[in-house]
């Protein structure tokens, strides 16, 4: 902890719900990434909590754009500022809906135009700011308001669909390792190029379980193997510390489930599938971090 | 310096002589060779632009967007379907202030696939808050997309501007081209809303309708502002340059009985058109509308206007003649000519004014 910056670009006066643990990720970020940055904020819950005008709670500037556009902007962005000798960083801030649906072309043609900014995508599973529908990230059985009897189709696999532009640095995270988080913050930023970081970011209302469970929900998720931390650095990639013990001696999939609102009508037929999902996961983790893929 | 070029050519020269620091582009018929020139000239070193391929339309503005607002000049081209993907960027762009210029290369829309000329494209956008300005030549695409860099930037402007030009009709012909070294014509880009890590701000942020009607209102200030910023401009480049240029351009309509208003490329051949019916006794003139947004003042009083609108407001009707009958209490015979590049000859236009028939609406080829 002691290396972590005491300054704060988010004050608390944002208006975020009880718990959130996206705002919580977006101080530790900001903190890791230091003055001379820009935020690029899709529309999202991100875009709500700063405030209303004339106010801000961050201080840092924070250049909100149009729902499917964020990544483009901060292409535009970026290139202007290396252009003009300005290595401030460009970091993008958006959620699950925002990346793996309505932005992911955008996303795409960042990536593969090798544009020097971080993508950050905080993954609360759902569209939270709407009032919680679904979204491709949203998993397998998990209830939504446009999904009341549980989702029937699978979470998106944006790590592959990342991966597969071979960005020089590519991590996941977890709101409930935010010392994890700063230091892949840290690195990304050090490298040139792309880089991308996917967080796992609990949401009470969304996921219905109360406000002080968001760091359990976070740990539960990693301890289940639900979520895997790992990074993925110029194509070597490495399993984090805590994903490390987890997957040691994984817990069952249904502690995480159990104490989730949104996983109350789950099937047995989808938590098996859930479970063998999770299982071939780690194995395909697994194999890539012993070089064996 | 003389040469002959298409009417894309001639954007894309203007673009290099504006140079700007940045071009996002997406390329689709008929507008492609403007970002392949430009690409061409990045690539040779002759302009010192960065140039982003980016992967589709909304990105293309959405990255003009972005280096805008760090204070650098922004370019970007398209045409028809690729301007419609844009709109919610269009609104953006002018939303957040940002002097981006774009060549629209008029085209139809689909289905069916139609790479002809027609404006219904960038009509369809007049309620963004773009200025737009639609030009007849290839020396006048290159002079309105020089000036629109100079426009949009200026403080009382920060707008920006959509320079159109007839897909095929003006984008693919050869005319003869004067270039000029713009010098101090366009001074530096200076955006006093530019993203500072100094000062760090908050922007597009939730705003209240307390707050949100007065940005509008200082948009529509700006377009206000824009009228004089562009005449200012047009009177600066003719004594620079020599060529002057007005919000429309007038052919023979001091005296005239009936002026024919059109836009582009159609607006040139009205002019051979009122020399025919001139000599065969009509007191013809013709008003070719250079600006549509800002939307100029006409000298139509005691006249009688022809309006060709080479688009359509479906269930409404032509969009020049309506936006013209909204503000002149003037007798218009609307003629809807020229869709999705249906030859429109000067014959016809004549022929037009010859059997007018004010207050009546008439599609040029439809039996009605
Ligand atoms: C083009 C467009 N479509 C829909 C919306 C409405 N909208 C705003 S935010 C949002 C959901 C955002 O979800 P996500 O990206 O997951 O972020 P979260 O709200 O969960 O933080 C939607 C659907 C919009 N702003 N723009
Ligand atoms: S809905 Fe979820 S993500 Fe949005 S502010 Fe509340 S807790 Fe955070
Ligand atoms: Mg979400």
């Amino acid at each position: 902890m002691a290396n972590i910056p005491q300054e704060e670009y988010i004050f608390k006066t944002t208006s975020a719900c009880a718990g959130c643990s996206s705002s919580l990720c977006l101080r530790h970020i900001l903190k890791a990434a230091g003055p001379d940055s820009v935020l690029v904020v899709p529309a999202c819950c991100t875009s709500v909590i700063q405030g209303i005008y004339p106010n801000t709670a961050f201080n840092i500037p924070v250049y909100n754009v149009a729902f499917a556009a964020a990544a483009a902007v901060a292409s535009g962005m970026s290139t202007a500022l290396r252009a003009a000798g300005r290595k401030t960083n460009v970091i993008c801030y958006a959620g699950d809906g925002g990346t793996v649906d309505i932005g992911i072309q955008a996303l795409s043609g960042a990536l593969e135009r090798g544009t020097d900014f971080l993508y950050i995508c905080y993954d609360n599973e759902a569209y939270s700011n709407t009032g919680m529908q679904r979204s491709g990230g949203t998993p397998l059985g998990a209830a939504t308001t446009t999904t009341p009897g549980g989702k029937t189709e699978g979470k998106k696999d944006l790590d592959l669909i990342v991966e597969a532009h071979d960005p020089p640095y590519m991590a996941t995270a977890c709101s409930a390792y935010p010392i994890d988080l700063y230091k892949k913050v840290e690195k990304a930023l050090s490298i040139e190029g792309p880089t991308f970081i996917h967080i796992l970011a609990p949401c009470p209302p969304g996921w219905r379980y109360p406000a002080d469970k968001t760091v359990e929900m976070g740990k539960l998720a990693v301890r289940t193997g639900m979520w895997i931390l790992y990074e993925r650095e110029h194509g070597q990639l490495s399993i984090s510390g805590p994903s490390k013990n987890a997957m040691r001696k994984p817990l069952p999939i249904e502690e995480y489930l159990e104490k989730q609102g949104r996983f109350k009508n789950i099937d047995q037929r989808s938590i098996t599938v859930l479970q063998q999902q999770v299982e071939r996961h780690m194995a395909r983790i697994a194999r890539e971090a012993e070089g064996i893929c | 310096m003389l040469t002959i070029a298409t009417g894309n050519k001639a954007v894309a020269d203007a673009v290099k002589d504006a140079v700007p620091a940045i071009v996002a582009a997406y390329p689709i018929t008929p507008q492609t060779e403007i970002v392949e020139q430009i690409a061409n000239y990045v690539a040779s070193g002759q302009l010192a632009s960065k140039y982003i391929p980016v992967e589709s339309e909304h990105s293309a503005m959405a990255a003009c967007i972005g280096a805008s607002a760090t204070g650098a000049r922004a370019f970007t081209a398209t045409s028809s379907h690729g301007l419609v993907y844009m709109c919610e960027m269009l609104h953006w762009a002018v939303g957040a202030r940002l002097p981006i210029v774009m060549a629209n290369a008029n085209r139809a829309l689909g289905p069916g696939w139609n790479i002809w000329a027609e404006h219904t494209d960038s009509l369809s956008m007049r309620d963004t808050g773009w200025l737009q300005v639609y030009v007849g030549s290839v020396q006048e695409a290159y002079d309105a997309t020089l000036m629109a860099f100079r426009i949009a930037e200026h403080n009382d402007v920060l707008l920006p501007v959509m320079v159109n030009l007839d897909g095929f009709a003006l984008t693919h012909i050869t005319q003869s081209l004067e270039t000029v070294d713009p010098g101090d014509f366009i001074p530096p880009m200076h955006l006093p809303h530019a993203i500072d890590t100094g000062r760090p701000a908050g922007y597009g942020t939730l705003t209240a309708p307390g707050d949100y009607y007065r940005f509008r209102w200082d948009i529509e200030r700006s377009m206000r502002n824009a009228v004089s910023v562009i005449e200012e401009t047009q009177d600066e480049f003719g004594k620079r340059f020599g060529r002057t240029y007005g919000m429309t351009e007038e052919y023979r309509c001091a005296d005239a009985e009936v002026v024919v208003v059109a836009m582009g490329t159609l607006g040139k051949e009205v002019e051979i058109a009122v020399d025919i019916l001139r000599g065969q006794g009509v007191k013809a003139g013709s008003m070719r509308l250079r600006w549509f947004r800002p939307f100029p003042d006409l000298d139509l009083a005691g006249k009688e206007v022809v309006v060709i609108d080479r688009d359509y407001s479906f269930g409404f009707g032509g969009i020049v003649a309506h936006a013209i009958a909204s503000k002149y209490d003037v007798p218009i015979f609307s003629v809807i000519a020229g869709l999705g590049g249906q030859e429109v000859t000067y014959d016809d236009i004549a022929g037009f004014v010859r059997d007018r028939r004010p207050g009546d609406e008439y599609w040029f080829g439809v039996d009605a």
